[in-house]
């Protein structure tokens, strides 16, 4: 009875509208007596179906029981399966949130916060752009109840998502507040002194010391940096990464623009894989918070994967695809997919438009990192 | 003595009473531990690393679509689960709300459609990001303890225990026929063969002990259920004897001894049917002819061990019965334990309790096989043992558990 129950539903959800939205928000209330938290569903106010990720695995044997119970906490909370068979996908554990009050970054403000620093006019008339990186340690919660000691840019993992134009001047000055030795190297050109590695120009910054990287912004492109302090692996794999965007000269056509960090926590610090995936900070963090995306609105994504200890990463987007524009430094995209694969630092452009409103999941297609927490909603209306 | 009680007398304390003395002595030390812990502690500093979480996974129980484990905390350190993924994938769980306090125990539910068959790992997330592994090597639904189970139990109990050590015990009629001489050769190979189960018990028991990873222990667990297993059954033997002694005993204590030796294979016998037991909930047991053949053929032989003190006495059938049913009955207690609580300390400390048994039952037998001359190892009781330790060596290698 129960299998029968579900299989409606997922026919249903494959065309909600708002009626039917309603309608299952009630009878998710009506199943609230399985879930055991009363504090997320009072939290409740909409529901995601999660039957898209099975159908990407090819799982048909989960079918009966895939679906509609499959919902969220509210705000900042984690997702909840309600159908007690866990054939509605991964989730933490149901009924508890991550405080990113305390953490100090929510990754939905990540995703739009794009930092152009302080600017002036130098008397040549090209822009001076100035940004101040501090390094500190801090103790992040990156899944409910978890504690992971992070390094970290300006307190947040990702870093700030650093933005100009091709041909500015740029100046960043780096505050070491971490009581361990750092850098910030940046991919891009720029002369040898300011490649923030050991031994070349300001060299190893040492706790409670600082320095300024100083060089010209080009190629224009999506780019990232990082620390490059030894061990390096590590030095990244505990948070110090971030974006960096070089807008071309003319500008790129307007869009809703959003940043896509990469990344994991090893939090066993074996250096072999990762225990935790995500993007922007928190695993599973756009189910219980979707991307909210217009329909028929064009979007572009800076794609980055600043992952450690696993070779690949890749990122796919259900019912839509998108122009991929690999490192962002050619202007016409090389193919129209739906998925791409990226090494470590690697990076591209997404530019889409979602032709049909409704929830569209997006995760690695590498479905283990998906199960680990990499996976999200677009909320298309 | 006299020495003694004169530098007793001539002591300062001489006149105080005896139990003041020792209420004195042990408040004293009381005092001393009181002081310790509050100021002792706080003069050290404090540990060196971080904390040390360790969970031990006592029992594991699969039904559809959920995963039950019973954990306990076996570090020196609270363990809070946070989150927890099988096979690389993050499930939804209940239970272990809240840390769990050093040697505490608490359990997790995990929300998992798992398949029969195949190989798990669990994977527990503490506070701290420390990934504690728990590994299922065959998904196998863990049998109810219900009717169903018992009737299952008590039937191979049945097959494995009490109908081999009856069927040995068959032989009784023909072992009168021999010679004191050849009574103590069957004693020699009686011997054997308990030598033979308490060196492969013990071995066995080491095994289970070192997968325990348990709270209580593993190896010493073992250990201290031979030793509490060998002091009682002596208890109890020199109880009966004395008995035996009083009540103008005329078989010279070959009831007794045959008593003894049932009440130890039995315990033996509750250790194999914790075995069996264990291997049935988590799908590793063949249940068949093989293995209900094999049982009988190697339990034969303990039979044929309790009636060898009883050539020179004359037992009613229902004594034997009785003595069969003392020696054989444990194995369905075994079983039903084993199914129903699969625990590696139990069944380590069951085991144990098994070993410590069997080799009080040796060192009771043993003088039976004196000669003339009181040796225990003459050419003819020698070849009997070794002939036990084959015998009993060959029967066990038809069963495997």
């Amino acid at each position: 009875m129960e299998d029968r129950k579900t299989e409606g539903e997922t026919a249903e959800a494959s065309q909600p509208d708002a009626d039917e939205r309603a309608h299952r928000l009630s009878r998710r209330r009506l199943l609230g007596g399985a879930l055991a938290a009363g504090p997320a569903l009072a939290a409740l106010h909409e529901v995601v179906p999660h039957q898209g990720l099975h159908d990407a695995l090819g799982g048909n044997q989960h079918h009966d029981a895939v679906a509609a119970a499959a919902g969220h906490t509210g705000h900042g909370g984690v997702p909840v399966h309600a159908n007690g068979l866990g054939t509605a996908g991964p989730t933490f554990r149901g009924g508890l949130n991550v405080d990113h009050d305390g953490n100090g970054f929510n990754p939905t403000e990540i995703l739009r916060d794009f930092d152009y620093g302080k600017t002036k006019r130098m008397a040549s008339g090209r822009i001076l752009r100035e940004w101040t990186l501090v390094a500190a340690d801090k103790e992040i919660e990156i899944a409910p109840g978890v504690k992971f000691p992070a390094w970290t840019y300006d307190g947040r993992i990702p870093g700030p998502s650093l933005r100009c134009r091709e041909g500015d001047k740029l100046r960043i000055r780096f505050v070491n507040g971490s009581a361990h030795p750092h850098t910030v190297h940046f991919h891009g050109l720029h002369p040898s002194a300011m490649d923030g590695v050991p031994g070349q120009g300001a060299g190893i910054i040492n706790p409670g010391k600082s320095t300024v990287y100083e060089f010209d912004a080009e190629p224009y492109g999506l780019h990232l940096y990082h620390c490059h302090v030894a061990p390096l692996a590590e030095h990244i794999a505990r948070g110090m990464y971030g974006t960096f965007i070089v807008d071309p000269k003319q500008g790129r056509p307007d869009a809703d623009e959003m940043v896509m960090v990469q990344h994991g926590y090893n939090t066993t610090f074996d250096g072999e894989g990762n225990q935790f995936y995500a993007v922007n900070g928190i695993p599973f963090h756009y189910m219980a918070e979707p991307i909210e995306v217009n329909r028929g609105d064009p979007v572009r994504i800076y794609l980055v994967n600043a992952l450690e200890y696993d070779p690949i990463n890749s990122f796919h987007i259900h019912g839509n695809f998108f122009d991929y524009y690999p490192t962002g430094t050619r202007l016409e995209p090389t193919e129209f997919t739906d998925t791409v694969i990226q090494g470590q630092a690697q990076r591209g452009i997404c530019e889409m438009t979602f032709p049909n409103p409704g929830p569209f999941m997006f995760h690695a297609h590498k479905t283990e990192f998906a199960e680990l927490g990499w996976m999200g909603f677009f909320d298309v209306s | 003595m006299e020495a003694r009680g004169e530098t007793l007398e001539r002591g300062p304390l001489s006149g105080v009473p005896t139990w003041i003395l020792g209420a004195g002595v042990a408040a004293l030390i009381a005092a001393v531990l009181v002081v310790l812990a509050v100021a002792g502690g706080d003069s050290l500093p404090d540990r060196l690393g971080p904390p040390v979480e360790e969970l031990a996974v006592e029992r594991t129980q699969l039904e559809p679509n959920r995963i039950e484990l019973t954990l306990r905390n076996t570090g020196p350190d609270e363990v809070t689960v946070a989150q927890a993924f099988v096979n690389d994938a993050f499930v939804d769980f209940t239970g272990v709300d809240q840390p769990i306090g050093r040697l505490g125990s608490s359990t997790i539910s995990l929300t998992y459609p798992w398949q029969e068959g195949q190989p798990y790992i669990i994977s527990l997330v503490t506070s701290t990001g420390v990934v504690i592994e728990h590994e299922i090597p065959a998904a196998v639904e863990t049998p109810k303890a219900d009717g169903d189970l018992f009737a299952l139990m008590a039937l191979l109990g049945t097959y494995v225990g009490i109908i081999p050590v009856v069927l040995g015990m068959m032989l009784l009629p023909a072992m009168r026929r021999f010679k004191p001489d050849w009574i103590r050769v069957l004693m020699a190979i009686t011997v054997g063969l308990l030598a033979f189960l308490a060196v492969d018990a013990t071995l066995e028991g080491i095994d289970l002990a070192n997968e325990s990873g348990g709270a209580f222990g593993g190896v010493e667990l073992l250990v201290l259920g031979a030793g509490l297993a060998y002091l009682v059954l002596t208890a109890v033997d020199r109880h009966l004897r004395a008995r035996g002694e009083r009540e103008g005993d005329e078989s010279g204590g070959a009831g007794r001894m045959a008593l003894m030796i049932a009440l130890g294979i039995g315990l033996h016998n509750l250790g194999e049917g914790l075995a069996i037991g264990s291997a049935y909930a988590i799908g590793e047991l063949a249940l068949g002819a093989f293995l209900v053949v094999g049982f009988a053929i190697h339990n034969t032989t303990e039979g044929f061990a309790i009636v060898a003190p009883l050539t020179r006495s004359n037992p009613s059938v229902r004594r034997l019965l009785l003595l069969g049913l003392i020696a054989g009955a444990p194995a369905i207690l075994g079983g039903i334990i084993g199914a129903s609580v699969t625990n590696p300390e139990l069944s380590a400390l069951l085991l144990g309790v098994g070993v410590g048994a069997v080799i009080q039952v040796i060192v009771q037998i043993a003088p039976a096989m004196r000669d003339r001359a009181g040796r225990l190892l003459d050419t003819a009781t020698a070849t009997g043992v070794a002939a036990g330790v084959v015998a009993f060596y060959l029967t066990g290698l038809l069963i495997t558990v």
